[in-house]
């Protein structure tokens, strides 16, 4: 299910976040299917799928918002929901957007939150709200009621409130919605900051380009599966490169190909004497399998060569043919 | 590359599993800061502060009142200004205090929902039970201001427009005007008393929604409903048991000696209610999926 998740796993103990065969059904529909989730700590975790494959969804179980219908959540070594005393006070969270009382100033609103949380301390909480509207850039807003914020100073504020304790694991689901590029930036950064203090960040987002500039690792979600999980660089390097030679003599070039050990895909041999090779690591890299050496051999071998292509595919090719095409949202 | 950090990251196994909890009483504080720093907890208060001014307006304008017609009290009121505040209180009881305590109530979980602060409450984590717990103590709390509300201003605007003397009991003994306030306030508990069992209700209704008027209006619909049923001789069984039964009864408040036996069977029912309600309204926050 995973291929390129299994290699850096640093074994199931010690993981922020790690998920087994989690399920949320809401009548006959599978919102979430089966996901095992392994974010390992200290990592900035990428957590990607279209609109409506089931994130937010999963987001919500592991903060126990939602109960799972089948499976099982551990956060930082303990049972969710059973030990959320114990495990809720060391998460920061952005669930589905800020949300706030539009009657309460910024601060206020952070100071209500804090008092919500049961081992919170009071003599700290003036310090720690100020501390935390500083980081996001609020200060001059704290005393403004909230209605009067726009959008991007409410997902400011928003996690602002996820920073209002020392924590050890961020969840933070779509963080740069209705940000301008510079509070995008800005919340890149402060990711980059947090992991850089060893907390694990589980970011949640359907914009490839984001993930792919902060994150160590992703996994990616399609209509409620977890279909692609692992370090970035292993995930870009799954679907990697592929050769597309065009020839007359296909058969012919088989046995060549496989002695330089390529291997030709399953159904890659077209009827137009196209064919289509997987796993050519590292073309250009120092195994000899330069392209022109490829050609070369083949050349040697008699086989006409009308065309031959080395497509590096992208992480958004790829992104896409997890996840399908289109603007449909997944049903 | 982070995914080589050893397992001994800072907080990860380094950490006490256990978080040490306070006593959470900041919740409770902030429950009462957040219900009356909100514009709609004072409009309902002023709401209710308009009643006895109502009341005592109509009274000085008019020539006298005849005595036996209006509401019980109303024709002492140009004698003794204190008689504003048990008028405007009696005629609070049908409507304006449950439909005042109704939009409190049906508010508490719901109203949280519909904003989706809920969820972050509860990631806070505020904790289902302690959140249920403290709402409905915010609950109480209105229930408690709201008749005082009404006690107080009618006193204030009696005292302001008519004269203020002693005060003579439905069981025909006489107060002096600082004991007629205490009486006023006991009023006040009882009432508050009796809106309990409503807030239990209108409690377990708003975990039920995220649309927090559907809330508060099945709970003033509801308490209409058991008034309704408790003037119908039909169900005279029915009677002892709905919520609404003892509302009127605070006129027991007014005898010398004060009669506790209303007071204690009203507050046995209200304590039924809190519990059947109470215990739906933890099923169903213990159990719900927030997903607001």
């Amino acid at each position: 299910m995973n291929p390129a998740g299994g290699s850096s796993r640093p074994g199931t103990d010690g993981l922020a976040i790690e998920t087994q065969g989690l399920t949320k059904r809401f009548g006959q529909q599978v919102a979430v299917d089966a996901v095992d989730l392994a974010v390992p700590p200290g990592s900035v975790f990428g957590f990607l799928g279209p609109n409506g494959s089931g994130k937010t969804t999963t987001i919500r179980m592991l903060l126990g918002l939602a109960a799972a219908s089948a499976g099982t959540v551990n956060l930082l070594g303990m049972d969710m929901p059973r030990r959320f005393q114990d495990v809720l006070p060391r998460v920061g969270a952005l669930v589905e957007g800020p949300a706030f009382y539009p009657f309460l100033s910024g601060a206020a609103n952070l100071h209500r939150l804090d008092a919500a949380g049961r081992h919170t301390v009071p003599s700290t909480r003036k310090a720690r709200v100020d501390g935390a509207l500083e980081r996001v850039g609020l200060s001059h807003a704290a005393g403004k009621k909230v209605h009067a914020y726009s959008l991007g100073m409410k997902q400011r504020l928003g996690i602002a409130n996820a920073l209002l304790s020392h924590r050890d694991l961020l969840v933070l689901d779509e963080p740069t919605n209705g940000l301008d590029p510079q509070g995008t930036r800005e919340v890149r950064n402060l990711v980059r900051s947090l992991a850089h203090d060893g907390a694990t960040v589980f970011v949640s987002s359907h914009l490839l380009a984001e993930v792919e500039q902060m994150c160590t690792h992703a996994a990616v979600m399609s209509a409620g599966r977890l279909v692609a999980q692992g370090p970035l660089a292993d995930l870009r390097r799954a679907g990697s490169a592929r050769i597309r030679l065009l020839t007359p003599d296909a058969g012919a070039a088989r046995p060549v190909l496989a002695r330089l050990g390529l291997e030709v895909e399953a159904g890659g041999v077209q009827a137009d004497g196209e064919i289509l090779l997987s796993d050519l690591a590292s073309p250009g890299g120092t195994d000899g399998r330069l392209p022109e050496d490829i050609v070369g051999h083949l050349v040697a071998a008699g086989i006409r060569v009308r065309g031959f292509a080395v497509e590096r595919e992208s992480l958004e090719d790829r992104f896409v043919a997890l996840t399908g095409e289109g603007f449909d949202v997944a049903q | 590359m982070p995914s080589s950090v050893p397992a001994d990251v800072p907080g990860v196994a380094l950490r006490p599993a256990r978080v040490p909890r306070g006593s959470g009483f900041s919740l409770m504080l902030s429950e009462l800061r957040v219900l009356f720093a909100r514009r709609r907890t004072w409009a309902l208060l002023l709401a209710l502060a308009a009643i006895p001014v109502l009341v005592a307006v109509a009274v000085r304008v008019s020539s006298s009142v005849p005595p036996g017609r209006g509401p019980a009290f109303l024709d002492r009121i140009s004698q003794n200004g204190l008689f504003v505040a048990f008028t405007a209180m009696l005629v609070s009881v049908p409507l304006f205090l449950p439909l005042t305590v109704g939009v409190v109530a049906g508010d508490t979980i719901a109203g949280e929902a519909n904003l989706g602060t809920l969820r972050y409450l509860l990631v806070a984590p505020a904790g289902r039970v302690r959140l249920l717990l403290v709402k409905y103590a915010g609950a109480l709390a209105f229930c408690l201001v709201a008749p005082l509300t009404v006690g107080v201003a009618g006193a204030a605007i009696g005292a302001a427009l008519f004269p203020v003397g002693p005060v003579t009991l439905l069981s025909g003994d006489v107060i002096q005007p600082p004991e007629a306030a205490v009486r006023i306030l006991l009023i006040a508990a009882y009432l508050a008393v009796s809106l309990a069992g409503l807030s239990a209700i209108g409690l377990f209704l708003s975990t039920l929604t995220v649309v927090p008027v559907g809330a508060m209006a099945a709970t003033v619909v509801v308490s209409v409903v058991s008034q309704v049923l408790d003037q119908l001789p039909q169900l005279e069984w029915l009677h002892p048991w709905l919520f609404s039964h003892y509302w009127f009864g605070f006129g027991d408040m007014l005898r010398q000696p004060v009669l506790w036996d209303t007071f204690a069977s009203n507050a046995l029912l209200q304590a039924g209610y809190i519990t059947a309600f109470g215990a739906l309204a933890y099923g169903r926050m213990v159990t719900k999926d927030v997903l607001s």
